[in-house]
């Protein structure tokens, strides 16, 4: 296995030699069909936590024959331990909109939107400002391409793309069955490219630099770099931009304390690991993919807390819409606390685990279904945690 | 249309793109269980949420399981409905349902009428593994319908009802996880929603969280008062349906076994609405007339299309929706009021019994009557015209629980005076009657000449909207029917923006007309049902000696008698009502 030590990037946050619209005017004297190979050849995946390829994301919706399509941008940032976002907006705005704009010239679209977390709005007034002067300049270019603001309405469940359309349609925000996708249906029932900020930037630097410069960095399964939200038992808590393909211990020894004793790994909904198997987990889609958020823990934490605040999170943040996400968290919840007054046997545990796998292959959507990786993760490695 | 091949179960399916595999499997004989889906086909509504996960099945080459509900097919598919992955999988989604459940099967009003109770069954559910906490939500009781939503499932199915099909957008969910629930706007109890009371939901309500208030106890204590004389009418739909309670195939017609059922209940008249619908007729068609001719001489200022007024629910959406056009409908009451009206009066003379001592029970498919009979406007110092409205199922029940053995009770005939009917009193069962019914009557008044075919079929059938232009000896009437609050709805738009026009136009709230009211025996689903019912009321129309209401003589009697003539004043004070505008205010009820 191809496996990288901790390294850090700066592509993100760059601004020297960078701008935004000329990377734009740039990128539309080139034909569509070439900017897609060129982010196909890249190997950028989604940085919102599905890691679906950014290429075909953008092929797919180029491909299908509507006169309306749109470009999102998912600044919905509500992952526990994830805060990347917020920053890139706040200091390079514009490179996300320029990866909107480009996004948008190789679709066929005409308008995007930012879906920007409701507790975001501080931004708000700056990003408009920012957003007037790059709408006037895609005009001088000739670019029919605008974008606006829409503000969310602060569930975590909005930041789920197609809970996120419903959401800008104005109705409540929840999931919708999929398939269709939204590349076919949707915003509007339209075909639409919905990405992550962070990943809209690094569309906009790979057009720039190029593919080979962005490939260059990370595994064969986890190209380029990523943004990490770094929290918990850390020295050195706060935003980095690092190589992908590291292992575990490797992040570790950079943020660690000397005394972590596990790594929760794409915040709540990701996987928990623990220290006998740092040496062995790579962060990337190969082994442990993350959406940016690595909260450590040290010895002084009860894993028992840890996973009842995420169960608690879950059961609040459920849409309800399905069965197993809805109870399902809260009979996670409650099992976890009856083992612990000892109204249920340890033997329990076993049962929840199934109830945690047959939600993660029967929920809706990505909420319900990945509530089994915390779960399972930290129930197997802190079982006498959980118990005692 | 292109087809799709695909195998479910390892048998080959060919289907329609874009059909579920839910479907393609039906089509080759596999069940597939379901809870939040609703497709009721023939009337276009459609519920899948995706949300119960029952029904889930695997799909090769997908990680999950897929929802057979709201997947749809694909070329060379391969589907598995029954490997031990899908039923682990299904029965942990049982059991999740059921431990937020309270376990009061034996007290429930569902009780052997449930789905979710025949699911526990289907799959054999014995021991619910995960427990944790169920949630808890305050009771809300209108006039018409209690939600007791703690057994509410979440399937969404009386949203989509309340919605998409009424347009009414009385429910919608509030909050998230596991609190969530379906509600009116801010939790508020129905009352103080724009709800009619048509009982859509209730009718599709997989489990017991959405029930009819229940009247039968009034009832049966009337019954055993000695004081009292009971009386009851039974509305045209009530006879297509009951017998589905009793095992019959839909569309049967047990009118006469229901006649000897409510003697053996020990009602002292046994009465039918219909006649009161031959009364209705008499009211609303001269009042189309009346509106008619003054239009045709000239007369500005008359209010046209007359629409129909003998659904309260339709009552209640206009008063709540359309107040301004609330000049527009007919102001004759519905037939379970004039009956009231007639009953304690005329017939309470007629026995010699005070008003007081009377008590008016009504059979009705519907649950916005219950609510219809308290309305203020239909009492006399406090004494209602209709005490007690109970539903189909409500009499079911009753029959049950007196140990009456429907199956096996002979057929009766209704008591005279007010027993009396003509067929098209029978059809104010179903979309399309009401109008017919008037039409026949209006005719003959109109044209001074016999309707020698007696029925317009051109104003049968089952579509949502339909129109139809009627030769009334060369002038031609136009006239508009809906069934469905949303329909309603679309037909009123284009009277308001002035791109359709008519002379009359008939609403009814549910769909197919009466025969699927909110308090008919569940059809489950199957909108096949509301079809069967829709020609056991023609059928029992074409059976009629009498066709047309004007023909009824105890009807021509009561107005001899009683009433003089239709429109009178006499006939205005107890058979004609007026409209509020409730676009604003809260229902008011009056406490039981
Ligand atoms: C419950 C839930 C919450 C999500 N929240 C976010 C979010 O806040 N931001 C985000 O970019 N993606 C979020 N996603 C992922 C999006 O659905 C979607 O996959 C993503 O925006 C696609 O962008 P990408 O391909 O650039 O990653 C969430 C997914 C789920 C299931
Ligand atoms: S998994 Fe949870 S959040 Fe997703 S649709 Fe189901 S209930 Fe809603
Ligand atoms: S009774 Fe009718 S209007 Fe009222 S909530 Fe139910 S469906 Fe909606
Ligand atoms: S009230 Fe009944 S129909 Fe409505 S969501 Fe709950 S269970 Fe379903
Ligand atoms: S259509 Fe009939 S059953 Fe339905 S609300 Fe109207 S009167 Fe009642
Ligand atoms: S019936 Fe398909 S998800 Fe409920």
């Amino acid at each position: 296995m191809e496996i990288k030590t901790m390294k850090r990037v700066d592509i993100i946050f760059a601004m020297e030699g960078v701008d935004p619209v000329k990377v734009v005017e740039n990128a539309i004297k080139r034909d569509q069909d070439d900017i897609i190979l060129d982010m196909i050849d890249s190997g950028l995946k989604g940085r919102g936590g599905a890691g679906f390829p950014t290429g075909l994301k953008w092929k797919f919706t180029r491909n299908e024959d509507s006169l309306e399509k749109y470009v999102i941008c998912n600044a919905d940032e509500g992952e526990p331990g994830t805060f990347k976002d917020r920053e890139i907006l706040d200091r390079v705005s514009e490179k996300v909109f320029a990866g909107m704009a480009i996004c948008g010239y190789t679709i066929g679209a005409r308008e995007g939107f930012i879906y920007l977390r409701g507790e975001y709005n501080f931004l708000l007034k700056k990003l408009n400002q920012k957003l007037s002067v790059f709408n006037a300049a895609m005009k001088k270019l000739g670019l029919d391409f605008v974008i606006e603001i829409c503000s969310g309405s602060g569930a975590y469940i909005c930041g789920e793309e197609s809970a996120l359309f419903e959401s800008m349609e104005g109705k409540r925000g929840e999931p919708r069955n999929k398939p269709p996708y939204p590349t076919v249906s949707g915003y509007l029932g339209k075909p639409t490219v919905i990405n992550n900020v962070e990943t809209l930037v690094y569309a906009c630097m790979i057009n720039r630099l190029g593919a080979e410069e962005f490939k260059a960095l990370g595994t064969k399964d986890s190209r380029g770099s990523k943004v990490f939200s770094i929290s918990g038992d850390t020295p050195n808590a706060g935003i980095y931009e690092l190589e992908l393909g590291m292992t575990v211990d490797s992040f570790v020894q950079e943020f660690g304390d000397g005394d972590t004793k596990a790594v929760q790994v794409g915040g709540a909904a990701g996987g928990c690991v623990p220290r006998k198997q740092f040496t062995d987990t790579v962060i990337g889609y190969e082994g442990i993919p993350t959406g940016g958020s690595m909260m450590l823990f040290n010895s002084t934490r009860s894993m028992y807390n840890v996973l009842h605040d995420y169960l608690e999170f879950f059961t609040e943040e459920s849409c309800e819409q399905c069965t197993p996400c809805r109870v399902g968290c809260q009979q996670l919840l409650m099992g976890i606390e009856m083992i612990k007054r000892g109204e249920r046997t340890p033997a329990y545990l076993e049962d929840l685990k199934k109830l945690a796998k047959t939600m993660k292959i029967s929920a809706k959507c990505g909420l319900g279904q990945s509530v089994a990786n915390p779960f399972v993760s930290i129930v197997n490695n802190f079982k006498e945690e959980i118990i005692y | 249309m292109e087809l799709i091949n695909l195998t479910i179960d390892n048998k080959a399916v060919k289907v329609e793109n874009g059909t579920t595999i839910l479907k393609a499997a039906s089509k080759v004989g596999i069940k597939i269980p379901t809870l939040c889906y609703l497709g009721l086909d023939d009337l276009g509504v459609e519920n899948k949420p995706g949300g119960c996960r029952i029904c889930v099945v695997e799909v090769e080459g997908r990680r999950n399981l897929a929802p057979a509900c709201a997947t749809n097919c694909a070329e060379g598919m391969i589907v598995k409905s029954n490997s031990m992955r899908v039923l682990n999988a299904r029965k942990t989604v049982l059991e999740l349902i059921l431990s937020d459940h309270p376990s009061d099967c034996l007290v429930c009003a569902k009780n052997g009428n449930c789905d979710l109770q025949s699911m526990a069954q289907d799959m054999g559910v014995r021991e619910i593994h995960y427990q944790g906490e169920q949630s808890h939500y305050k009771e809300d009781f209108s006039p018409s319908i209690i939600r007791e939503m703690d057994k509410c499932i979440m399937c969404r199915r009386c949203e989509t009802m309340c919605n998409d099909f009424q347009t009414v957008g009385a429910l919608s969910g509030v909050h998230r996880g596991f609190q969530a629930v379906v509600a009116p706007a801010f939790e508020q109890d129905l009352v103080k929603s724009p709800c009619t009371f048509c009982g859509q939901c209730v009718a599709v309500c997989p489990t017991g969280a959405l029930t009819e208030v229940d009247h039968t106890n009034q009832v049966i204590r009337a019954l055993a008062n000695p004081r009292k004389k009971v009386i009851v009418q039974t509305a045209p739909a009530v006879r297509a349906a009951l017998g589905e309670s009793f095992g019959e195939e839909p569309g049967t017609l047990v009118t006469g076994k229901m006649v000897t059922a409510l003697r053996q209940l020990g009602f002292d008249y046994v009465f039918d609405t219909d006649f009161a619908a031959d009364l209705t007729i008499m009211e609303e068609g001269t009042e189309l007339l009346d509106r008619l001719t003054r239009h045709l001489n000239g007369e500005e200022n008359v209010a046209l299309p007359i629409l129909t007024s003998c659904c309260p629910a339709w009552v209640n959406f206009f008063e709540h929706y359309f107040p301004e056009m609330r000049d527009i409908p007919s102001t004759a009451r519905s037939p379970q009021q004039m009956f009231g009206s007639i009953a304690k009066t005329y017939f309470a003379d007629m026995i010699e019994t005070k008003r007081e001592d009377l008590v008016v029970v009504s059979i009705m498919p519907c649950l916005a009557k219950k609510y219809e009979c308290q309305r203020d406007e239909f009492s006399v110092d406090g004494n209602p015209d209709v005490d007690y409205s109970i539903s189909t199922r409500e009499l079911a029940a009753l029959i049950k629980q007196a140990n009456i053995d429907f199956d096996s009770l002979e057929d009766s005939d209704f008591d005279q005076p007010m027993g009396e009917s003509s067929g098209a009193g029978v059809i104010f069962g179903t979309t399309g009657g009401v109008i017919e019914a008037a039409s026949r009557t209006a005719y003959e008044l109109f044209t001074k000449k016999k309707h020698e075919r007696i029925s317009f079929e051109e104003l049968r059938g089952f579509d949502g909207i339909r129109q139809a232009t009627l030769d009334f000896d060369g002038l031609p009437i136009k006239i508009g029917i809906a069934h469905g609050l949303g329909n309603a709805r679309k037909l009123l738009e284009s009277i308001q923006d002035g791109s359709c026009e008519f002379h009359a136009i008939e609403i009814m709230a549910c769909p197919g007309g009466c025969i699927g009211g909110g308090g008919q025996p569940l059809h489950h689903g199957k909108s096949s049902i509301l079809l069967a019912r829709q020609k056991a009321i023609y059928a029992e129309d074409s059976a009629k000696p009498i066709r047309k209401s004007h023909e009824n003589k105890y009807i021509q009697e009561l107005y001899d008698k009683f009433l003089g003539k239709p429109m009178s004043e006499k006939a205005h004070h107890l058979l004609h009502t007026h409209y509020f505008d409730r676009s604003g205010s809260d229902i008011v009820i009056k406490k039981d």
